[in-house]
């Protein structure tokens, strides 16, 4: 009993700053739509600046703390409100998701590079008391002085919330808001202040979360901070999005549950290893599944609401023929030319990474079929990878069979996984079905990647190079066309199932889930086989990689943020096409190397930036700047054609639409009929 | 046997019953009209029959079986075809294309191996018969435009089109005729009944445009605020004092 007490009480404070930082991600979330993912990103810029301040400059502890949280919290929301999400507030969810997903993987980046944290790492970070590990003692219970700040400041900023949302005019128009936002727009509400507020509010408790979790590690670290809002989301979908006290509650009660599992797993099993660290996945994976709270959330929608935007048409959809062709040879002859030069010119090092190039392309064109084809954002692709390639390593290695098998098994194997998860994900809809996924991925990271028998313990498995009759794979040239001929396969594949039912049907689905399955489509078949397609094609990917590098490397190759990166890289090019997904695959591996490293002299962790800074635009350009900059270079390709040949452009023509509201009499363009 | 047959339906929303006790019966190539003011819940009727919405109450059978754990587009398989009031077309896709995805989808014959090894474009049969309704509904001309570029009236006759193509045995008409002209709209009756004729199935009617009501339909049911006021043949019902009052009244 005793222990059971004590456990509750270690468990309040790290409850308490999960307790703030719920507060904030409801706050935004219910003030302006945006689940901010990239509120742990936050909670590190504040924390890394108390660290320069205290640490490095020797800055009393109020005056670091006065810059740090209370002035540099609030000033970066009310930025990322008027620079970013104030444009947003009407735009779908996932474009939402994919902009706070940007500003995940570029803020820390743009963090690590100003404050220099890639030359000297940040060891040793302090909370805000003096001899914070200085314990009191309350008879045979124990806390320390920064624990005990930890519960106080919590405290203090709870009922300074509770008294703004009283005593203030913006809190109580807030307070309407986040009740019932369509009722406060009705009611004339400026939108625009209390969305301003409320990010500088929630900011404000990033910054003062990040500040007090900072003694609990060792290092500050940007993944740290990123687990931070698995918490946050677990205990906001405790208050099924919408009650603030409940996620206050929820945080507090993810802490001391977590403390308590501690205390009565027994240590040394595996489950109590894995289980603790990973409690918030599970709760958050299982509140999303199973929470009546969520369940109910899509019946009272209207059912003919509005889904996201469909996409405008392909680029080269609208262009003539003959050009079309033209473009065709001429990518055909840049890619032989390309691979003549890598066979013939290319020394070892450069031939393994156009290899990697082409593997991560494979990998890529996954993201190709959730996002391009079926809308979805998927956080989890490279533990798909991951699942390739340890099965395939695993598999090889324990039964002796060839890898060329093992690589496909591994691929059906993700692709099994993938339909599994969907399963009860899906049913959630868009936002969900992307926090399920990361919260699988983390739950594989912190647990099955644990057990030797997935990820070989604490040395990777080794994998064999096939052999095929004469051709020994062994040979980095051959396995280089290999892996081109696979990526020809798959590329060829994607491009037959998006003209093909399983196409046709995401396409209609997109357009109107109701329309769709008023003819018979299945919407959840639908998108549980585009999730499948896109799993087995990660696996597959993966595999491949894991033959290439030899190894099945999970914690080098496939952890969770490297798989954020991977959606942000490919969404900031252009999800739709086959081209977008191997300009990705060349960007990750052949840009920093080439352009970064060699030609401009500056540090890798520019390609977070200028990916996660390029994802911030899908908001404006969905289908990603590829494709955007495509369309306008072959508008005005088009241009200069028709004016030789003396035609209007089709630009010129005004086209009649269907958007008018229904009682308009709508022109007539097609009315020859 | 009726063909459909709804049961004492309800439906209620936050603090309103949109449908009351709500019974109606469609016989077998039969033309039927619902009609009754804005907010009356016919749009809501028609989410219940094709399974968007959930009914508080009541059953619906068709074709003998009970609809209630029937999901949506199962019920489509089974024979339900519907139009929408507030147009939902594919966004990206020409009328054959919208043909096409549905005549996939009655078929049921596609599957992800088969777009996989690239048998998964349209087959020539089922060209033909995209064609064929094509031409039944005179959209040829504009078979091969995008959606987006095309007018309302075209726009409806595609969702008429796309309906048919899942051979319903009841297609369930929301407004047709709203936001059409007076020739637009004559020319979908006409159409219509031809596509009635040639096709053989009941269609339900929803429909404000008396004139247009009357030039179809046989029998009528009037809903008023979530009940069932009147019910019969078209000339008894437009005969009827309540129905004047609540529903012509406006507009004789
Ligand atoms: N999803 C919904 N949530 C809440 N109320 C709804 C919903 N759908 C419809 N209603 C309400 O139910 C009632 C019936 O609406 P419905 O759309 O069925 O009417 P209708 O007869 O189709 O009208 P109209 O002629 O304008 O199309 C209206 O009061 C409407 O506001
Ligand atoms: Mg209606």
């Amino acid at each position: 009993m005793q222990e059971l007490i004590s456990a509750v009480i270690r468990g309040v404070p790290i409850g308490c700053v999960y307790a703030l930082v719920a507060l904030g991600f409801v706050l935004t979330y219910k003030t302006s739509g945006v689940f901010n993912l990239a509120f742990g990103a936050q909670a590190f810029v504040s924390a890394a600046v108390y660290y320069v301040l205290r640490i490095r400059h020797g800055w009393p502890i109020w005056a670091a703390f006065v810059i740090a949280v209370v002035l540099l919290g609030p000033l970066l929301g009310l930025l990322l409100d008027r620079a970013l999400f104030r444009y947003l507030r009407t735009a779908p969810t996932v474009a939402k998701l994919v902009t706070s997903l940007g500003l995940l993987v570029a803020v820390p980046g743009i963090v690590s590079l100003l404050l220099n944290f890639g030359n000297s790492p940040a060891y040793g970070p302090t909370g805000i008391m003096y001899h914070g590990d200085v314990a009191y003692h309350f008879g045979s219970y124990a806390l320390q002085r920064d624990q005990i700040a930890t519960i106080v400041v919590t405290l203090l900023a709870a009922i300074g919330l509770t008294a703004i949302f009283r005593f203030t005019a913006i809190g109580l128009r807030m307070r309407a808001v986040v009740e019932s936002p369509r009722m406060t727009e009705l009611a004339g509400v400026n939108a625009d202040r209390v969305g301003a507020v409320s990010w500088m509010l929630s900011s404000f408790f990033a910054g003062l979360a990040g500040v007090l979790l900072a003694p609990l590690f060792p290092q500050l670290s940007s993944e740290n901070y990123f687990l931070l809002i698995v918490a946050a989301i677990a205990a906001a979908a405790f208050a099924s999005l919408t009650s603030l006290p409940m996620a206050f509650l929820g945080g507090l009660l993810l802490g001391i549950v977590n403390q308590i599992l501690t205390v009565k797993l027994p240590t040394d099993s595996i489950l109590a290893q894995g289980l603790r660290p990973s409690l918030p996945f599970v709760a958050l994976f299982l509140l999303l599944v199973l929470w009546p709270g969520l369940k109910n959330r899509r019946e009272v929608t209207d059912p003919l609401a509005g889904v996201d935007p469909p996409p405008p048409g392909f680029a080269a959809d609208e262009r003539s023929v003959a050009l079309t062709r033209a473009t065709h040879v001429f990518g055909a002859l840049v890619a032989l030319g390309f691979t003549w030069w890598i066979l013939t010119q290319a020394d070892s090092f450069w031939l393994a990474l156009f290899t990697q190039a082409v593997v991560f392309s494979v990998i890529f064109l996954s993201i190709t079929v959730i996002n391009g084809m079926a809308g979805q954002i998927s956080l989890c692709q490279a533990t798909f990878a991951a699942i390739g390639a340890l099965a395939t390593a695993q598999l090889a290695n324990n039964f002796g069979m060839s890898v060329l098998a093992t690589m496909v098994i591994g691929a059906v194997l993700a692709a099994a996984v993938g339909a599994l998860l969907a399963l009860p994900a899906l049913r959630l809809g868009g936002i969900f079905l992307a926090l399920a996924t990361l919260a699988f991925a983390l739950f594989f990271e912190n647990v099955m990647v644990k057990f030797s028998w997935v990820s070989g313990g604490r040395v990777p498995p080794t994998v064999p190079r096939p052999v095929i009759g004469s051709i020994n794979f062994n040979s980095d040239k051959n396995f280089f066309l290999l892996s081109v001929v696979v990526l020809a396969i798959v590329s060829v594949v994607v491009i037959f199932v998006r003209s093909g039912t399983t196409g046709r049907y995401l396409d209609a689905l997109r357009s109107s889930e109701v329309a769709a399955s008023s003819i018979g489509i299945n919407p959840a078949r639908a998108r549980i086989t585009a999730f499948a397609l896109s799993a087995g094609i990660a696996g597959l990917g993966g595999g491949l990689l894991a033959i290439q590098e030899k190894f099945a490397n999970y914690q080098a190759d496939f952890s969770v943020v490297f798989g954020l990166f991977w959606v942000v890289l490919v969404v900031s090019i252009g999800a739709r096409t086959v081209e977008g997904a191997i300009q990705g695959g060349f960007g990750l591996k052949i840009f920093p190397e080439l352009i970064l490293l060699r030609l401009l002299h500056v540090s890798s962790t520019w390609q977070f930036i200028v990916f996660g800074l390029g994802a911030i635009a899908y908001a404006k350009n969905p289908e990603g700047t590829l494709e955007a900059g495509k369309r306008k270079s072959l508008n005005f390709i088009q241009r200069l054609l028709d004016k030789r040949a003396g035609r209007a452009s089709p630009d010129d023509q005004p086209v009649a639409t269907l958007d008018l509201p229904p009682t308009e009499p709508a022109s007539a363009v097609g009315s020859e009929a | 046997m009726s063909l459909l047959l709804a049961d004492a339906v309800t439906k209620r929303f936050a603090g309103i019953t949109a449908l009351d006790n709500v019974s109606i019966d469609v016989e077998a190539d039969e033309i039927v009209g619902l009609i009754g003011p804005n907010g009356a819940g016919k749009t809501t009727f028609f989410n219940c029959l094709l399974g968007l919405l959930k009914p508080d109450g009541g059953e619906i059978t068709f074709d003998g079986r009970d609809l209630t754990r029937v999901p949506t587009h199962r019920r489509a398989r089974l024979g339900i075809g519907r139009t929408f009031q507030r147009i939902e077309l594919f966004t990206g896709m020409t009328p054959r294309e919208h043909l096409l995805v549905a005549e996939r989808a009655r078929r049921g014959t596609g599957a992800l191996w088969k777009d996989v090894i690239g048998r998964g474009r349209p087959t020539a049969e089922e060209q033909e018969r995209a064609e064929a309704t094509l031409t039944l509904l005179g959209l040829m001309p504009v078979a091969d435009r995008k959606v987006e570029a095309l007018s309302l009236g075209i726009g409806r006759l595609v969702e008429v089109g796309r309906a048919l193509m899942t051979e319903p045995s009841l297609l369930l008409l929301d407004e047709p005729s709203s936001g059409l002209d007076r020739n637009e709209t004559s020319l979908l009756a006409s159409t219509l009944r031809e596509v009635q004729r040639e096709r053989k199935m009941a269609i339900l009617l929803v429909e404000h445009d008396v004139d247009f009501v009357r030039s179809l339909v046989s029998r009528v049911f009037v809903l008023d605020f979530g009940t069932l006021i009147a019910a019969g043949t078209t000339h008894d019902v437009f005969a009827d004092a309540a129905v004047r009052r609540a529903y012509l009244g406006e507009m004789v």
